[in-house]
């Protein structure tokens, strides 16, 4: 179990769904790790701005996370953790390791269009 | 009317948490400015057991604690933002941020804290997650059979170096100097491993791959020559630096650019205090940021009172 503030996706059925539900979706799939920590607090921080994107975890060593583990867009992952972004039910874009709140604003700005939507 | 808080803390680690939490149970209107994840090093450690009256957690669920703590009593925080710049000589100090909001108070607490230090090399944003490591503990599984590369010749390194042989099927130390300042009981650890190597007075000079990292150039500092060496993973211990660059110039540092305090903790400038690991001193640890912390807070509220 991941101990943030965020929702914990615990099996892949409900990632699926979320994906299917979510226009917007950020999952981070790690550990409580000095890598994936930062992370979550960004995403934590981001939750309260993003109003359009749906922000979740999952623990990366739940069987269930193979779903993420195993998905094309993250082959030659080789740092925790591994930061999806689905956009219309697709992975838009997928990250390795540590990322910081501007890296991630960058994407969410790229792929979810967050900075006209919460101007 | 424009809001001037009594005090503003810069930084949300344990000193800043600590500050936080006295000043704002003290009824002293404070704000946290914190430009990572709240908690800073202390939630990068997996478990905490030495830390008094807590018998075992986790360096993530403490620091969410301390942060409760302080909302509870009215502190404001406001994290993962970026410090454009200082105005701390007057009485009413500012702290400029780079999206163009500007915060004032009566009094200042810098805990900005430190953080890893990278190698700047070409090829080293590119190559993080795809073969640059800073954590072995939480990537050494995806090197499983592979040879890798531990950059430092401190305590991290060689730790972290004996750590992944339980994953690699090499492990190479690089390390710049003929000697390592880690523990003696760290160098013999990595010296009695049959699959760590040594490859010393040399540094790092770029990283390259096709889509994950596959090379390294590495440069013998004594003579200057210039070798490649096919790598699948490089770890990164060198050490860290405190965040005070942008404190340059602004209030007094010593050669390591950590900021000199006094026992109040108080620094240079009146009504600017610090606490934690920006400052100088032997020891860093949880315990002793919130040591600094307190101090740090009772003497802002000393200040304020006078």
């Amino acid at each position: 179990m991941l101990h943030t503030e965020l929702h914990e996706v615990e099996t892949a059925a409900e990632l699926e769904k979320l994906i299917s539900e979510n226009e917007n979706l950020m999952v981070c799939c790690g550990r409580m790790g000095p890598m994936c920590i930062p992370v979550y607090g960004v995403m934590e921080e981001l939750e309260e701005e993003c109003d359009n994107v749906k922000f979740a975890v999952m623990a990366f060593d739940s069987p269930e996370a193979g779903i993420i583990r195993n998905d094309e867009a993250c082959r030659g992952f080789m740092g925790l953790p591994f930061t999806m972004y689905y956009k219309d039910g697709k992975v838009a874009k997928a990250t390795s390791s540590i990322q910081n709140m501007q890296q991630v604003k960058g994407i969410l700005d790229e792929h979810f269009c967050t900075s006209d939507v919460n101007a | 009317m424009e809001e001037v808080k009594d005090l503003i803390v810069v930084g949300g680690g344990a000193a800043g948490l600590t500050a936080g939490i006295y000043s704002s149970r003290a009824r002293i209107s404070t704000l946290i400015l914190n430009e990572g994840a709240v908690g800073g090093q202390m939630v990068l450690t997996d478990e905490i057991a030495n830390y008094p009256g807590v018998e075992k957690t986790n360096g993530y669920l403490l620091a969410s604690t301390m942060k409760k703590q302080a909302r509870d009593f009215g502190c404001k925080i406001k994290s993962n933002l970026k410090i454009k710049s200082y105005d701390l000589e007057g009485e009413i100090k500012k702290v400029a941020l780079e999206d163009g909001r500007e915060f004032k108070s009566r009094s200042v607490i810098l805990a900005p804290g430190g953080s890893p230090r990278s190698l700047h090399l070409p090829g080293e944003e590119r190559f993080k997650g795809s073969g640059i490591s800073y954590c072995a503990t939480c990537d050494g599984e995806f090197f499983t059979g592979k040879e890798v590369i531990v950059v430092g010749g401190g305590n991290s390194a060689l730790e972290e170096a004996v750590t992944l042989t339980n994953h690699a099927r090499k492990v190479n130390i690089v390390h710049q100097f003929d000697h390592f300042q880690a523990f003696q009981h760290a160098v013999d650890q990595a010296e009695m491993n049959p699959k760590i190597e040594f490859i010393m007075e040399s540094e790092l000079r770029s990283f390259s791959g096709n889509g994950v990292l596959q090379e390294v150039s590495l440069e013998h500092l004594p003579s200057g020559e210039l070798t490649r060496k096919s790598i699948d993973g490089v770890f990164i211990f060198v050490g860290y630096k405190p965040n005070t660059a942008d404190l340059k110039g602004i209030i007094e540092l010593n050669e390591h650019d950590e900021i000199l305090v006094d026992a109040d903790m108080k620094t240079s400038l009146p009504g600017v205090f610090a606490a934690g690991d920006c400052i100088q001193k032997k020891y860093r640890q949880v315990t002793t940021a919130v040591a600094d912390g307190t101090i740090a807070s009772l003497s802002a509220a000393d200040y304020l009172r006078s």
